[in-house]
């Protein structure tokens, strides 16, 4: 795991999302879901590799299912990247490193 | 890690590709194992297991076990016996001329690199098929679902529909009544292909519904599944059907587009092996759901992975290019 990585919460999202001086980004996961398993340590790998541009933050839907609705994620693993408090991007479903790194290019 | 020849290249990495390489690490061949790069489709590291819960009929787990957690077990028992693993998809083979080659991307460049094998085996798999309708891709993510243990969840109390009458179709829809309010399943006629024990467990499960002889014509919504268009096949009659949520389990096509006009296939573009494992290339072999659309379970992928290592270490054995130990390994499978 990142050291640098964000565990949010209903009670947490909002202060952490608006408090972080990088984008932050959300990965919506649970532990039953197989392609949400394989990405975590492709997050990790980037967020160690761009310590100065983005953080990592978790969601676990399991226990945080208003931030799921709030955001409307109805397929998980999804991806939003919040930058300066709003969301800027989304992906959804695993992907390999080189296209998550493609795609959040314009952030790192 | 590129520079070197290997003995032996694995492609794939579910039950075939991963039980490949843990018989042929403790022969001491020292396997790279191509492994795929993640994915929210079968095609991915793990292959299709990643993508189910409880596998119930894999031996020896009596309470069954989920099946990103059995390929989580297979990967590390392949590790400990020292298999290597590349995260990344092949792009390309040269299969004319020994040692064989392949190419795909540096997991950390993203260049295209070189891996030389004296042998090499396919475990590809196959993938889920798609409807092929503008619609279903816009709003893969928004209620079209290629991973019904992944989204199901957020079904609770909905109305959804799954398309095919197969097996897996059989068990999503079965599985999504965890959830939905209703499932109806969706199938282009009369009667299901499915197993009997699948087809009995949907038809007394009272949350799952029959759409016969229907076709999806076109998903409908914006911004978020809101319905299917449906075609009786029959009458031609077209209906809507309102539902929030789509899966569609209509069928795999084997990975093997990589693999055209250098191994043999039948016409569904399934590899065709014989002796066992081997293709028509000397020294290619090939293993699992992308050689095999009758069986397609854990179990016979694993049976078959372990076939193509040992026809593969005898092989290299025959071929003067096996390593030293390897006679004293091979008894001790």
């Amino acid at each position: 795991m990142a050291q640098d990585m964000l565990t949010l919460t209903e009670q947490t999202f909002d202060e952490e999302i608006k408090g972080s001086d990088r984008p932050v980004l959300v990965d919506f996961w649970a532990e039953w879901c197989g392609p949400c398993k394989m990405i975590a340590p492709v997050l990790d790998q980037i967020a160690a590799d761009h310590p100065e541009s983005l953080r990592i933050g978790k969601i676990n839907i399991d226990e945080n299912l208003e931030l799921a609705r709030r955001f409307e994620v109805m397929s998980i693993p999804t991806l939003i990247l919040f930058k300066d408090g709003e969301p800027q991007l989304r992906i959804i479903g695993a992907r390999g490193k080189g296209q998550l790194l493609d795609e959040l290019q314009k952030f790192l | 890690m590129s520079d070197q020849v290997r003995d032996v290249i694995i492609i794939g990495s579910g039950p075939a590709g991963l039980t490949a390489a843990i018989y042929s690490a403790r022969a001491n061949l020292r396997p790279l194992v191509i492994e795929g790069l993640p994915s929210s489709t079968s095609d991915q590291p793990g292959g299709q297991l990643m993508l189910t819960t409880d596998v119930e009929n894999y031996p020896g787990f009596v309470d069954g076990i989920m099946g990103p957690d059995l390929m989580g077990r297979f990967r590390a028992q392949a590790e400990r016996f020292g298999a290597e693993f590349l995260t990344s998809k092949v792009t390309r083979i040269d299969f004319s001329a020994r040692p064989f080659r392949v190419w795909a991307p540096d997991p950390t460049t993203g260049e295209e690199q070189q891996y030389v094998g004296k042998a090499i085996i396919v475990s590809t798999g196959a993938r889920s098929l798609t409807l092929g309708l503008p619609a279903e891709r816009r709003l893969m993510g928004y209620g079209v679902s290629t991973c019904a243990t992944c989204d199901g969840f957020f079904f609770r109390g909905r109305d959804i529909a799954v398309v095919g009458g197969g097996d897996s179709a059989l068990e999503e829809a079965t599985f999504l009544t965890k959830f939905a309010d209703s499932v109806t399943l969706i199938h282009r006629r009369k009667e299901l292909r499915a197993s009997k024990i699948m087809q009995d467990r949907a038809f007394k499960n009272p949350k799952v519904h029959f759409a016969w002889d229907s076709m999806v014509t076109d998903v409908l919504g914006t911004t978020k599944v809101e319905g299917v268009q449906l075609r009786n096949v029959v009458t031609d009659e077209e209906t809507e059907l309102a539902v929030a949520g789509l899966f569609v389990a209509i069928g795999h096509v084997p990975n093997t587009d990589l693999f055209k006009g250098v191994l043999d296939m039948d016409a569904n573009g399934y590899l065709v092996t014989h002796d066992g494992s081997k293709t028509n290339v000397d020294g290619v072999f090939a293993c699992g759901d992308v050689q095999d659309h009758v069986y397609r379970q854990a179990i016979t992928a694993s049976g078959s992975g372990c076939m193509a290592a040992i026809d593969s270490e005898r092989w290299l054995e025959a071929h003067g290019e096996a390593p030293a130990e390897i006679n004293e390994t091979s008894t001790d499978w």
